[in-house]
């Protein structure tokens, strides 16, 4: 009974941990000798075939979070663990197999391709990279890639300026799986699409992970969108991961007041008259001086003298649900 | 009525985009135009403006504005038009500011070239009030800043300042929330409820997200392929959908609690 256990059961135990992020930090030297803290001593785990969404406002380092993990820049502290070894170590040969199996969606999918080249080329180039693919292989593979995401075979020849925003993403879907990974990184893969299409492209992804039992680490805005999505979720708010979520819907159980106020702040389709929206005041600070207690006080209403000076610690308030917030110390 | 669109053609060169939309708009009322990105929306709020791009051009139809006739009007007669009856906000105002130079200068520069007879000072005046008015602490320091100094939020709140400094009868704003972030939109979207409780205006927003439609809206047009499948009051076209498209449309939206699309 697959249901029951999901209802019952966090995640840890019962599925099988694809990747493991210990105390992972990434700072950025600014010019005046300051440090910028993009990611503060992050812990997060992503299972099989189970997908991890990332949701917060723009410069929480949701990104940055996941650009660390994929070495596009490097770690200054903490560790990330999969297939046993920490991937944030690996040099030469390693990193390149690493690579190999962590693939990703970029957000615009209009400047995620080489204009210059034909579809064929962009959905093999990765094969050709990992010298797996025969030139004479080129056009069957690229049809087999075009059809595992609902695109006609037809396409192989077209270039990506000739295909709509929705067609681009699942070339770029394509793209991700022509190397068989074993996790995809989307960065707001589906932010730039319609609703109607991102709709089709959610559905997508959701088989395919059914289908190869792929690890998704989804990154997005929308807190719909993500409690839709995700089997996991985790809340970050400047650089700290606030809340997170090994099972359950967020909608019910979130507890830390940023994610609750990130809940008032989203559109309903259904609004009864006179309902209003709550948003959240003001605005996000600089990350370069933070502030020593609570990242969120500055606009948090349950605010106390406690968390402007003492920093909470993400707490398991429950089986599977971390909060740092000091109402629930 | 303020303002009357009646069965309004519009076409690129020789391309139909738009065939026979009509709407009709009161003082002090929001509409929405809602549909998927190439479906017209925003082609439609640009003839209201008269400022359609290239060879685009009305080929048919009427605009009646404030019992007048906007087609038959000269470059000079929009020109008068512009900021003082009609404005517009764009998806991100940061693109219609001049990057090098510091928005109070332009702020300024945009009031008197509206209104010559008004000093520097007073322009400036006028600005800092209307800043504060959109809920923009320190106008002074805004003033003095460089549009990229400022988040997208609060480059989306000049926009709205600038483009209601004469308050006009009505304000287009063209997907004014879609670059910013959930909360930030939030505020925005009272931002211009506010404005519109204040000022009276009637405002069009074009948008594709349908929950902000569903929440802002009297009236909403729901746009496909350059024609409109429904509009109406927003309890009908939200409660009771009649096009299909329009029922597409409302199940895509992702609701929290909804059903997940893994299960």
């Amino acid at each position: 009974m697959p249901n029951q256990d999901s209802a019952t059961k966090p995640a840890y135990e019962r599925s099988k941990l694809v990747l493991e992020i210990k105390h992972l930090t990434k700072q950025f030297p600014v010019d005046d000798g300051r440090v910028l803290t993009a990611c503060n001593d992050i812990s997060l785990r992503a299972y099989e075939g189970k997908t991890l969404g990332i949701i917060g406002e723009s410069g929480c380092g949701k990104s940055t979070l996941v650009r660390t993990l994929l070495r596009i820049q490097p770690a200054t502290k903490g560790e990330a663990l999969f297939e046993g070894h920490d991937i944030l170590k690996s040099k030469g040969e390693q990193l390149r197999q690493d690579r190999k199996l962590i693939q990703m969606v970029f957000q615009d999918p209009t400047a995620a391709f080489n204009p210059k080249m034909l579809v064929k080329d962009i959905l093999t180039e990765p094969l050709k990279n990992y010298g797996l693919i025969k030139k004479s292989e080129v056009d069957a593979k690229a049809v087999e890639l075009l059809e595992m995401v609902e695109l006609p075979a037809s396409f192989k020849d077209r270039y990506p300026h000739s295909m709509s925003g929705g067609q681009r993403q699942r070339l770029g879907i394509a793209r991700a799986l022509a190397l068989e990974p074993k996790i995809i990184v989307c960065d707001e893969a589906t932010s730039a699409l319609d609703v109607s299409v991102q709709e089709k492209v959610c559905e997508l992804l959701c088989r395919l992970q059914k289908e190869k039992n792929i690890t998704y680490l989804f990154i997005a805005h929308d807190l719909g969108l993500v409690d839709l999505m995700c089997h996991q979720v985790a809340v970050m708010y400047l650089g700290n991961v606030v809340e997170w979520l090994e099972y359950g819907r967020i909608a019910e159980s979130c507890k830390h007041p940023y994610t609750r106020a990130l809940m008032k702040a989203v559109f309903k389709v259904d609004f009864r008259p006179g309902e209003k929206i709550e948003p959240i005041e003001g605005e996000i600070p600089s990350p370069l001086d933070l502030p020593p207690g609570c990242p969120f006080a500055s606009r948090c209403e349950h605010c106390t003298d406690n968390c402007l000076n003492n920093k909470p610690k993400l707490k398991e308030i429950e089986h599977g649900h971390w909060v740092a917030c000091h109402l629930y110390d | 009525m303020l303002l009357q669109v009646k069965d309004l053609d519009i076409s690129y060169g020789d391309r139909l985009t738009v065939a026979g939309a009509s709407l009709e708009l009161d003082k002090g009322e929001i509409m929405s135009i809602v549909g998927e990105s190439g479906s017209g929306k925003t082609t439609v709020i640009r003839a209201i403006m008269g400022c359609l791009p290239g060879a685009g051009r009305v080929s048919g139809g009427s605009i009646i504005f404030d019992g007048k006739d906007v087609l038959q009007n000269t470059p000079e007669q929009w020109r008068h038009m512009y900021g003082s009856e009609m404005s517009m906000i764009f998806q991100d105002s940061g693109n219609m500011i001049n990057p090098i130079r510091r928005i109070g200068d332009q702020f300024i520069d945009y009031i008197q070239a509206h209104q010559p007879d008004k000093s520097k000072s007073q322009a400036y005046e006028m600005a800092t009030a209307m800043l504060v008015n959109v809920r923009l602490p320190n106008p002074e320091n805004i003033m003095n800043s460089y549009p990229f100094e400022l988040s997208g939020g609060m480059r989306q709140r000049v926009g709205i300042a600038m483009a209601m400094i004469f308050s006009p009868k009505i304000l287009l704003a063209d997907e004014p929330t879609s670059a910013l972030d959930v909360t930030t939109q939030a505020q925005i979207i009272r931002q211009i409820v506010d404005i519109r409780n204040e000022y009276k205006v009637a405002v069009i927003i074009v948008t594709h997200n349908i929950g902000v439609a569903s929440y802002i809206s009297n009236k909403i047009m729901v746009m496909q392929g350059g024609k409109v499948v429904e509009y109406g009051k927003r309890e009908d076209v939200i409660g009771n959908p009649q096009h299909e498209y329009t029922k597409q449309l409302l199940r895509a939206v992702p609701i929290i609690g909804g059903k997940c699309y893994y299960a």
